[in-house]
């Protein structure tokens, strides 16, 4: 069992959920306590009618992660169209401290030549849009979840050969599919203008079955995610040999506490793989994990151990 | 008034050839490779055919705009800016771009070369669209589906280039390029590989009650009764059920075509430069049918006379159709 070499920061991505308030508080509470990440992503990045439920106790949640020496990055809404969602993402655009990751081009048209990270719905699939935003004062690049294996080594190479951090989600749904149409209101008979907040119920997606009874995607209210979680513990290794240098952990209602100790413990080399995978998949109760997308083939699927690199 | 161009698909240099003769002020076309988003078998043009084209479309005062608006994934960008070269060498008049690298290497190796805003690259506010503008110097952008008159018509007075709107077609639910769901089943990417729902991962089962089921890659996506005619697997239009509805439903959106004949005056005068016509997987005939009753339609506008919307209607007899974002926020 090997420690890995350059080791990779652990960060915590935004919530993607609608969770209350109170979830929230206590959610960061025991992340800055507990939680053996690096750095952590808050804001809301799905729906901007949320907003206003927990953005009052950014603020307080900011300070008490960095007392317990995490890096803060608020994360910009994925899809800009109404004023306040223009609003809000100039806004965020404008703040000099903590770090900001942008998500939309409105953000980076706001932001313009200040330093800023880029975030997954951004698109930054090859070295030479990554060279174009290295160009306009990104310091850091969240790669599309679908990028497979070989394109992320291209792409992170690029990367740090211009300075700039280099980060892949290694675990939590992934995000397929955004849209303006809310899709938890549309279940409920609903609009968007009128969803009185129905997706507060499903604190980990809502899902979908087919008619033949399988599980196939999850809900969040303009945002389609996958049914499986990612699960790239076992690729830690080759992710790190090729440059990427920060793994990204996508909140879901399951013990993240749990789930960071399994990654670190891993890029410590402290816990083997095999061990680790069966230690996550406990923690992961009946949602099944997967890797599809890094092996350049179907992303629910999970290619076999022996398979996986 | 703007000019309200035409702007029709060209899967094949037949639907080509047949959309200009039937009035198309600009055709859309790419290569039979993963640059454009339409990347089906059977479709689309080697070199020499949009060599061909574009004399055919230029011969009879029409334009060629090539679709270049898919996302290299790192270690292919190469294929990307040989198909602009290509493009630009071939004469073609626009190319239709979305991704930041593809834009930034034509803005700075064909200065001359005239960008468009790809509906895949999701500019969907005034912010963004300057982004493209001011960096690229994109002159046109293609806008999501998702935005409604009295917004179009905002918008248009805070960006600095053109406006494009789909009018007729199919209509898309998810923002686009940002949607793997093809790829999350099939191992297929939309973004990367230019391929949705793909035929080749496509089967029909029949059921002993008469039923059947629609599937991609396994993955039942619709069941249809034995009375209902059994539609193509296209992951957001499919049947599916949640905790609430035990009976599925259309979880994202009918299937349904988009059809703004309707509106076609209000875009006008909302300052829209150009409609477009999706379908490039489409027959000659239907290229032929909407093509001739859109340029009647524009004309009779643009002349100050009263279109006949009642035939551009007729054009989706039959089949479901919807007015979108366009009509009503509701829609969301």
């Amino acid at each position: 069992m090997a420690v890995i070499q350059m080791k990779p920061k652990l960060t915590l991505g935004p919530i993607a959920y609608h969770w209350s308030a109170e979830k929230r508080r206590d959610f960061y509470a025991r992340i800055a306590d507990e939680a053996p990440v690096d750095e952590v992503y808050l804001g809301e990045v799905i729906c901007s009618k949320r907003a206003p439920f927990h953005e009052g106790d950014l603020p307080e949640t900011i300070a008490r992660l960095n007392r317990a020496g995490k890096t803060v990055i608020i994360s910009t809404l994925a899809e800009v169209m109404l004023k306040r969602e223009r609003k809000a993402t100039e806004d965020l655009a404008a703040m000099d401290m903590p770090e900001i990751e942008v998500n939309n081009a409105a953000g980076l048209y706001a932001r313009g030549q200040k330093p800023h990270r880029i975030g997954p719905f951004m698109n930054a699939y090859n070295e030479a849009t990554i060279a174009w935003m290295a160009r306009q004062g990104a310091t850091h690049v969240c790669l599309p979840t679908e990028l497979p294996a070989e394109a992320i080594a291209v792409a992170a190479s690029a990367a740090r050969d211009l300075r700039l951090g280099v980060e892949v989600q290694v675990f939590g749904r992934a995000s397929p599919a955004v849209s303006a149409r809310c899709y938890h209101a549309r279940a409920h008979r609903r609009t968007k203008d009128n969803c009185q907040f129905v997706c507060e119920h499903d604190s980990d997606g809502m899902p979908l079955r087919t008619t033949d009874d399988r599980a196939i995607l999850r809900v969040n209210g303009i945002q389609t995610q996958s049914e499986s979680y990612i699960d790239l513990l076992p690729e830690m290794g080759r992710l790190a040999a090729d440059g990427v240098s920060h793994l990204r952990l996508m909140p879901q209602d399951v013990d993240m506490v749990g789930v960071a100790d399994v990654f670190r413990n891993v890029l410590d080399g402290t816990l083997c793989t095999d061990e680790a995978d069966r230690h996550l998949a406990g923690l992961c109760g009946a949602v099944t994990l997967s890797n599809g997308f890094y092996h350049g083939t179907a992303g629910y699927r999970r290619m076999a151990v022996t398979a996986r690199t | 008034m703007t000019l309200a161009e035409l702007i029709c698909p060209a899967g094949t240099p037949a639907a080509l050839r047949t959309a200009v003769d039937a009035g198309a002020d600009a055709v859309y076309c790419g290569f039979q490779d993963a640059t454009n988003a339409r990347n089906f078998p059977g479709l689309n043009f080697t070199p020499e055919e949009l060599g061909d084209a574009v004399a055919y479309a230029h011969a009879k005062g029409a334009k060629v705009l090539l679709a270049l608006n898919t996302y290299p994934p790192a270690g292919k960008v190469d294929l990307w800016r040989h198909a602009a070269d290509l493009g630009v060498r071939l004469g073609v008049d626009a190319f239709i771009v979305a991704d930041m690298g593809v834009a930034d290497y034509i803005a700075r190796t064909h200065p001359q070369a005239r960008l468009h805003l790809s509906v895949q690259a999701a500019a969907s506010s005034p912010e963004a669209i300057r982004y493209y503008c001011e960096n690229f110097g994109v002159r046109r952008v293609v806008l999501p589906r998702i935005l409604t008159i009295p917004e179009i018509r905002q918008i248009r007075t805070e960006i600095p280039c053109e406006i494009e709107t789909f009018i007729f077609g199919n209509h898309g639910l998810m923002v686009e390029g940002r949607c793997s769901l093809t790829n999350y089943l099939t191992g297929q990417s939309t973004n990367m590989d230019g391929v949705c729902s793909p035929a080749s991962d496509v089967e029909y089962a029949r059921h002993e009650d008469g039923s059947m089921s629609s599937q991609l890659a396994g993955f039942t996506i619709d069941r249809f009764g034995p009375d209902e005619k059994a539609g193509y697997p296209t992951i957001c239009k499919g049947r599916y059920t949640a905790p609430n509805r035990a009976q599925s439903y259309y979880a994202f959106e009918e299937p349904i075509s988009l059809n703004l004949s309707r509106l076609l005056p209000d875009l006008i005068d909302a300052g829209v430069h150009a409609f477009k016509i999706e379908g490039r997987q489409r027959s000659k005939s239907y290229v032929r049918n909407v093509v001739r009753a859109f340029r009647q339609a524009v004309d009779d506008i643009r002349n100050g006379r009263a279109a006949n919307i009642a035939d551009l209607v007729a054009l989706t007899e039959g089949q479901k159709q919807t007015q979108g974002a366009f009509e009503t926020k509701k829609w969301r």
